[in-house]
């Protein structure tokens, strides 16, 4: 166990923080289990790795996010104005996405390993190899920057008068609609936001990891839930500012959690799906088993006080044949 | 003829021959509005009562825009609504549902809750922030009125409130933006008896406004005549009996039985009226 696969997990867990903002949107602010996720993961990988090969790194971030975006659109749409259940449609537009995901790369992987990425040109400003800080510094201090950026924009837009009524759509739609809101337009809405962040996420990491792979956005979904879940374990329930740094918090955990487990040899690589599953199915217990225990306890306390009157009745009644004898 | 903003002499509501049937095709149609026309004015207040299944929630329903009535008109402040969706009407339209928990958003403050309503019946703030320094005094001031100690629990989540509470911040929310119409779906029958008369006290209030008409469905015979304007009577989709002014001044509960039996040709059949002693 060494310092550098922590500061690796950690880095790793900002990385996927923007995705687990994303889940958080659409999972609690909207209120909608939205499998749109792997798709959009991929779609903006995809569009990042082709526009960085063809060196343009920042429009492939770009590109990144308007991919998620429209892919959370066409949920969105399908859910909205198709009236599919949202798991179906989360899954109708992830299985479309994959061909798409084909057609944009033109191959099932691209490496990007020789071409200029996104913290490229701040490294070669802060001196390159001789500079102050190392590659992998540059990195973490530019991927903070932009989760830092990203829950500030929607931690603002979330408290705007269309972000509460984001909130009031996904908490209460037969109310919002009395409101005048138009609960459609902000399901919309907060799945191409949502998206949009997972869009972008996929658009990092082909960049940070150096290649662009079709099959990355499998499983994305459960990482995005479990950093939302154990965000929500340790941080609980409060505003939704709070919510996204939790989600950022509990992105990095979850990368902390499973570096640990292949750190102390619990398992091998290849197990790393099952572990996020078991890691995500343990946390989202968590509330269920708090509630079994305080159940326990509170009937505990009420056994034992019924357990003293009936030692009451006991006493009285042995008094009572005491007296007859 | 063009549509205006509503002038003094036209009613704020326009309802006329509405017709509404459910499930038309099968064994199981059922006429919910068999050609209902009504009237209110600016400043009326009129209190709807009915046996089970006379139409009157769809007639909310319809004026609302939650249900697209077969037949009809509907005009409200003076322009045509009756195919407007129920989000685009909103601005003139306010209700108040049975269910405390159908008016306001548990996850969002009592603050929130209210910006919601007062935010949203005016234009142009999209990306403005919500929760502005003369809005939330405004909002205090609101809520402050109500009487019933909300302004210092301004940042709870409505979730956490009372079911009494919850309804008077709905009202408020209903009433704050200056609909035309303030529709009352039954919104005290979930209440206990100390809260409803708190409610009850409090739309009395509201409603006597002079420029919003008021209607609201009661199970309470003796609460449809005491408050408001105007008491009507439904049964199987029609308006059977209106009664304002004089004639109703002078009405008690077993007058209002008894007009219902002769109106509607058989006694009121609802298992929730109130026959208060």
């Amino acid at each position: 166990m060494t310092p550098q696969i922590f500061f690796d997990a950690i880095m790793l867990g900002f990385e996927y923080s923007l995705l687990a903002m994303g889940v958080y949107i659409t999972f609690r602010v909207l209120d909608l289990a939205d499998l749109t996720v792997d798709g959009s993961f991929g779609f903006g990988m995809a569009c990042s790795g082709v526009l960085t090969m063809a060196g343009q790194p920042y429009l492939g971030l770009i590109a990144g996010i308007a991919a998620g975006a429209a892919a959370g659109c066409v949920t969105g749409l399908l859910i909205t104005k198709a009236k599919i259940n949202p798991l179906l449609a989360g899954i109708v537009t992830m299985t479309g996405l994959y061909s798409v995901n084909i057609y944009v790369m033109g191959a099932p992987n691209v490496s990007l390993l020789n071409a200029v990425r996104c913290y490229d040109p701040l490294y070669q400003a802060l001196g390159g190899d001789a500079g102050l800080l190392s590659v992998d510094g540059v990195k973490m201090a530019f991927i903070i920057a932009i989760v830092a950026l990203a829950v500030a924009i929607n931690a603002a837009f979330l408290h705007t008068e269309t972000g509460l009524a984001m909130r009031a759509a996904g908490d209460n739609e037969e109310m919002s609609r009395a409101s005048s809101i138009n609960t459609n337009a902000m399901k919309v809405a907060g799945l191409a936001l949502g998206n949009a962040l997972t869009g972008l996420t996929g658009a990092i990491l082909a960049q940070y990891q150096g290649f662009a792979d079709l099959g990355s956005g499998t499983g994305m979904v459960i990482v995005g839930l479990a950093s939302v879940i154990i965000g929500e374990v340790f941080g609980g329930w409060r505003s939704v500012t709070w919510g996204l740094c939790c989600a950022v918090a509990g992105s990095v955990v979850y990368r902390l959690i499973i570096q640990l487990a292949l750190a102390l040899n619990l398992l091998d690589a290849n197990a790393l799906k099952l572990v996020s599953a078991i890691i995500v199915a343990a946390f989202m217990a968590v509330p269920a088993v708090r509630q079994t225990f305080k159940d326990r306890k509170l009937r505990r306390d009420a056994r034992s006080a019924m357990e003293r009157l009936l030692a009451e009745d006991a006493a009285a009644l042995a008094g009572a044949t005491g007296e007859e004898d | 003829m063009p549509e205006t903003t509503p002038s003094a002499g036209r009613p704020l509501l326009e309802v006329r021959g509405l017709r509404k049937t459910f499930n038309p095709e099968g064994s199981l149609a059922h006429v919910a509005l068999d050609g209902v026309d009504l009237a209110m004015r600016a400043g009326e207040y009129a209190c709807i009562v009915g046996s089970n299944g006379a139409g009157k929630t769809t007639l909310f329903n319809a004026i609302a825009g939650s249900v697209i009535p077969d037949a009809g008109l509907i005009r409200i402040g003076g322009e045509n609504v009756t195919f407007l969706p129920d989000y685009k009407r909103a601005r003139k339209v306010s209700r108040v549902f049975q269910d405390p928990l159908k008016g306001t958003a548990p996850n969002l403050t009592v603050a929130e809750n209210v910006s919601l309503a007062y935010g949203r019946s005016k234009r142009g703030s999209a990306l403005k922030m919500a929760m502005r320094k003369e809005k939330r005094a405004f909002i205090a001031e609101a809520l402050a009125t109500l009487g019933f100690g909300l302004e210092d629990r301004m940042d709870v989540k409505v979730g956490s409130l009372s079911g009494g509470q919850r309804q008077a911040v709905t009202l408020l929310m209903a009433t704050i933006g200056h609909p035309y119409l303030l529709l009352l779906d039954e919104h005290t029958a979930a209440l206990d008896p100390h809260a409803t008369e708190r409610v009850l006290e409090l739309t009395d209030r509201v409603a006597t406004s002079p420029d919003i008409a008021t209607l609201m469905i009661t199970h309470d015979l003796e609460d449809a005549l005491t408050h408001g304007t105007r008491t009507i009577v439904m049964h199987e989709g029609r308006i059977v009996a209106d009664v304002s002014g004089e004639e109703r001044a002078h009405m008690q509960v077993g007058d209002l039985l008894e007009l219902f039996r002769t109106t509607a040709g058989t006694t009121l059949a609802d298992d929730k009226v109130l026959l208060k002693a």
